[in-house]
């Protein structure tokens, strides 16, 4: 191996009685693509924090060309050439492209700033890593792609050598993942040297040369993409085997959903146009495309949180457009919200006022405007208990839960009540193998109940896996829909790009 | 050095919190009171004896506590919501206003005269209360600006009507209402003080919010709106609904604190008749962690420091202010020690 550009050794951190980092040493080569694969919690995240100067390790020290890198000062590995991408971006939305690329890298002291040389440079480094960005572009007008695109070219701006992304494909939709590690290949062979963060085993053999498997905190193993598998990662990552549920095939009931002509308008935009589809008793019925084109419309809308502005929805044959939460509820639809942190539950409840807050119109949970907590509390212990929900009982406040139970809390307090709908908006998004493969099961199990489910994901092997049919979401609009058995990537793709000609519909 | 969120704060801590920030207070305000020349402990002392040494004493800081338990639940109801209602004096001097105008038009035998003027002076502090947070929910217009501006102009407001539509003409010129009849008065608790019998309805005030935001599905709702707006609405909590109902018990407190004040204590209105009850409400509901049976607590401590640092004021010669820099400094107290319950410091 060529002589490393940057070497950690024998790093550990304690946070408290949790052992983050136990003794883990790695190192990293000029021109190398490096990924750290591991689930949640097995200690990525602290180590990258650690190399960047966010946290100051217990025991070990961390070598950047040659140079022993101070800790604990993020100022000190910018100077010394390592570049951040975090998870969540650190752009600030109300500034442009250049103000958030050049933030930092001029003195407070000077009056004023070159933006002409800074857009020079911005321009360069574009043209040279192919991340194009119209450096006048306000950040908050941007997707979250092109938002990525700018945090790495910050740091660029900040000329490292070294950059770091943790879990950069998370927010990403699956071609503009394709995308962004097309880039670091190619930033790799201009010889940047890169390390990423993941725990999704297909980007990690596509696009990584090496990968160090930390688990529990320590390094599991260490193995080069050409001389490993995904089935030899998945194992050395869990420390078991995983398999995810199969679909078994199944005779689609009787229609439940009916959706006639649908226009949706928030906020003066049309988000959905003209949407219809059927959907039937025990059937998935996959909703895919790239990210921002009309998934959240649906989704509010068959949660009860938009109102159709043209068009008839119907559940069981009765009108269901407009209807509330609570009404919905009531009459079988279950829900699983898109962003399970902000909108699935408060932090800051114990977990038993999540499980029933939007049960409390139900006269088991509430008499005379009064909340029954007795019978709260053990609903809420047997949504844990059947559906193996971890980290604490019906008192623990829901923050400390790790994503992956607190999706099983959600679903579980769905599900608990056999709906006869389940509307599942983005329900793997972010989690581990282990809780992705509970969470899938989940939905298997109730279509095998005869609940009908809309799956909305933007994870094609997820939505090929679980689905009975899928459509393609598309500014707005829904595409025919199309059996799943026998569909290819290929023919997914186009369906994403708004080509419907000739397909078979079922 | 880092700070880091602990997963369950010790019981110890929340209950200790408190009473470790009211140490620290005390301990600051005695360095000011050293530097003023007086002698620290004596001043102590009779801090706490003009506060609760007599019977005089013990009963006017009963009779300060009373609006401040009111206009503590009116800021712990609204804040527990995250409805950052800041106008509590406003509404209390509109509440009072209401009380006084309304006895002039009505003439009822007390036994109805005492509830309906309650019922006007809480009703005069939702209209104004419920009107900036329909404009916060509506256009997005920040409620801690509006809430604050009105107390001024409610202000002014009263200014204008005791110099003139509801001036008392025997007054001398002396800008004040007509005064009260006497059957629109409270009944004095002890003869010859002028603690009266408004404390008891503001102890029920507590007791009863207490028992709605501990276990009324209101109380649920309110709270998960404030602590998570989306969370709420996707749960089906009407969120417009809510905040406007959490406005009008905040409200209706604040203007029933009012109300009660110029009932039981001085039968008529001026410019003056609350020594900022609607601020040290804030204070009063923050020290007690927004608990509602805390705010009683909280409200006698705040009153004690008032009453016994006036009465140790006079006795030394420090000057009076040192009650209101104790009281502020065991607000500051209290936000770092609600800090330091909920995060632990790491290296």
């Amino acid at each position: 191996m060529k002589s490393p550009v940057l070497s950690l050794d024998h790093i550990s951190k304690r946070f408290g009685e949790t052992v983050a980092n136990d003794d883990i040493s790695i190192s990293l080569a000029r021109g190398e693509v490096l990924a750290l694969l591991g689930e949640n919690g097995a200690g990525k995240t602290t180590l990258m924090n650690i190399l960047f100067g966010h946290y100051t390790p217990d025991t070990g020290s961390v070598t950047v060309e040659g140079k022993d890198l101070p800790l604990g000062r993020p100022r000190h590995a910018i100077a010394a050439g390592v570049g951040m991408v975090h998870q969540h971006f650190t752009l600030a939305p109300n500034l442009s492209v250049l103000e958030n690329v050049m933030c930092g890298t001029e003195s407070l002291w000077r009056a004023r700033s070159s933006r002409a040389t800074g857009r020079a440079r911005l321009a360069a480094l574009s043209e040279r890593f192919g991340l194009t960005a119209d450096p006048d572009a306000m950040v908050s007008d941007l997707s979250v792609g092109e938002r990525q695109r700018v945090e790495i070219l910050k740091a660029l701006y900040n000329e490292a050598r070294i950059l770091i992304l943790d879990e950069p494909s998370g927010v990403l939709t699956r071609p503009e993942a394709e995308k962004l590690f097309e880039t670091l290949r190619g930033m790799a062979r201009e010889g940047l040297s890169i390390i990423f963060i993941s725990h999704k085993l297909g980007e990690v053999m596509a696009a990584a040369d090496r990968v160090v498997i930390l688990r529990g905190g320590r390094v599991a193993a260490e193995r080069l993409t050409s001389e490993t598998s995904k089935e030899e990662l998945a194992e050395l990552m869990v420390g078991r085997r995983v398999e995810r549920p199969i679909r078994e095939s199944r005779e689609m009931g009787a229609p439940v959903v009916v959706a006639e002509g649908i226009d949706v308008e928030e906020g003066g935009v049309k988000r959905l146009d003209g949407v219809g589809f059927t959907l039937h008793e025990g059937e998935v019925l996959g909703i895919i495309g790239v990210s921002g084109n009309g998934q959240t419309a649906l989704a509010r809308l068959l949660s009860g949180l938009a109102r159709p502005t043209r068009g008839r929805l119907t559940l069981d044959g009765a009108e269901a457009g407009g209807l509330s939460p609570s009404e919905l509820i009531s009459r079988g639809v279950g829900r699983i919200p898109e962003d399970r942190n902000t909108e699935g539950a408060v932090g800051d409840f114990p977990l038993w006022q999540n499980a029933v807050l939007e049960r409390l119109h139900e006269a088991r949970f509430a008499r005379a405007g009064f909340v029954k907590a007795a019978a709260a509390k053990a609903f809420c212990a047997e949504v844990i208990g059947r559906f193996d929900v971890r980290g604490g009982g019906p008192e623990t406040q829901t923050r400390l839960l790790s994503g992956g139970n607190m999706q099983k809390l959600i679903f579980g307090r769905n599900l608990i009540a056999a709906p006869r709908v389940l509307i599942a908006a983005q329900p793997t998004r972010g989690l581990d193998e282990g809780a992705i493969a509970a969470v899938q099961a989940d939905i298997l199990d109730a279509r095998s109940k005869g609940c009908a489910v809309v799956l909305i994901t933007e994870d094609l092997d997820e939505a090929l896996a679980l689905s009975d049919r899928v459509r393609a979401i598309v500014q707005g609009r829904l595409s025919p829909p199309v059996a799943t058995e026998g569909l290819d990537a290929q023919r997914l793709g186009l369906m994403m790009a708004g080509e419907w000609e000739g397909l078979d519909a079922v | 050095m880092q700070f880091e969120r602990r997963a369950k704060p010790p019981l110890w801590l929340t209950l200790g919190a408190p009473l470790i920030a009211v140490a620290a207070a005390l301990v600051l305000s005695g360095l000011l009171i050293a530097l003023s020349g007086a002698p620290v402990f004596e001043a102590y002392g009779t801090i706490v004896t003009s506060a609760f040494g007599t019977r005089l004493a013990f009963t006017e800081t009963l009779t300060r506590t009373t609006p401040l338990i009111l206009t503590g639940l009116a800021a712990a109801v609204a804040f527990r919501a995250r409805v950052w209602n800041i106008g509590a004096e406003g509404q209390f001097y509109l509440g009072a206003f209401a009380a006084v105008a309304c006895a002039q038009w009505l003439d009822l035998p007390g036994v109805v005269m005492i509830p309906a003027l309650m019922l006007m002076g809480a009703l005069a502090g939702v209209i104004l209360l419920v009107i900036p947070v329909l404009m916060r929910v509506k256009s997005g217009v920040d409620e801690v600006v509006t809430t604050l501006l009105l107390n001024f102009i409610v202000l002014l407001f009263v200014s204008l009507a005791v110099e003139g539509f509801l001036k008392d003409p025997m007054a001398f010129g002396w800008p004040k209402s007509v005064p009260l009849p006497a059957e629109a008065r409270l009944d004095k608790l002890v003869p010859k003080t002028r603690l009266h019998a408004g404390l008891f309805v503001a102890l029920a005030c507590a007791v009863a919010v207490w028992v709605i935001d501990r276990f009324s599905t209101f109380g649920l709702r309110a709270r998960a709106a404030g602590a998570s707006a989306e969370a709420a609405t996707f749960a089906g909590v009407p969120l417009t609904g809510t905040l406007i109902r959490v406005a009008c018990l905040s409200g209706g407190l604040a203007g029933l604190a009012g109300a009660i004040e110029v009932m039981g204590v001085r039968g008529y209105l001026t410019t003056d008749l609350s020594p900022g009850f609607g601020y040290s409400g804030i204070v009063v509901a923050m020290l007690a962690g927004l608990n509602a049976l805390g705010v009683v607590a909280a409200a006698l401590f705040v009153a004690a420091v008032f009453v016994g640092t006036d009465g140790m004021s006079r006795a030394l010669e420090v000057p009076s202010y040192i009650a209101d820099v104790t009281v502020s400094l065991s607000l500051l107290a209290m936000l770092v020690a609600i800090f330091f319950s909920q995060w632990r410091i790491r290296r």
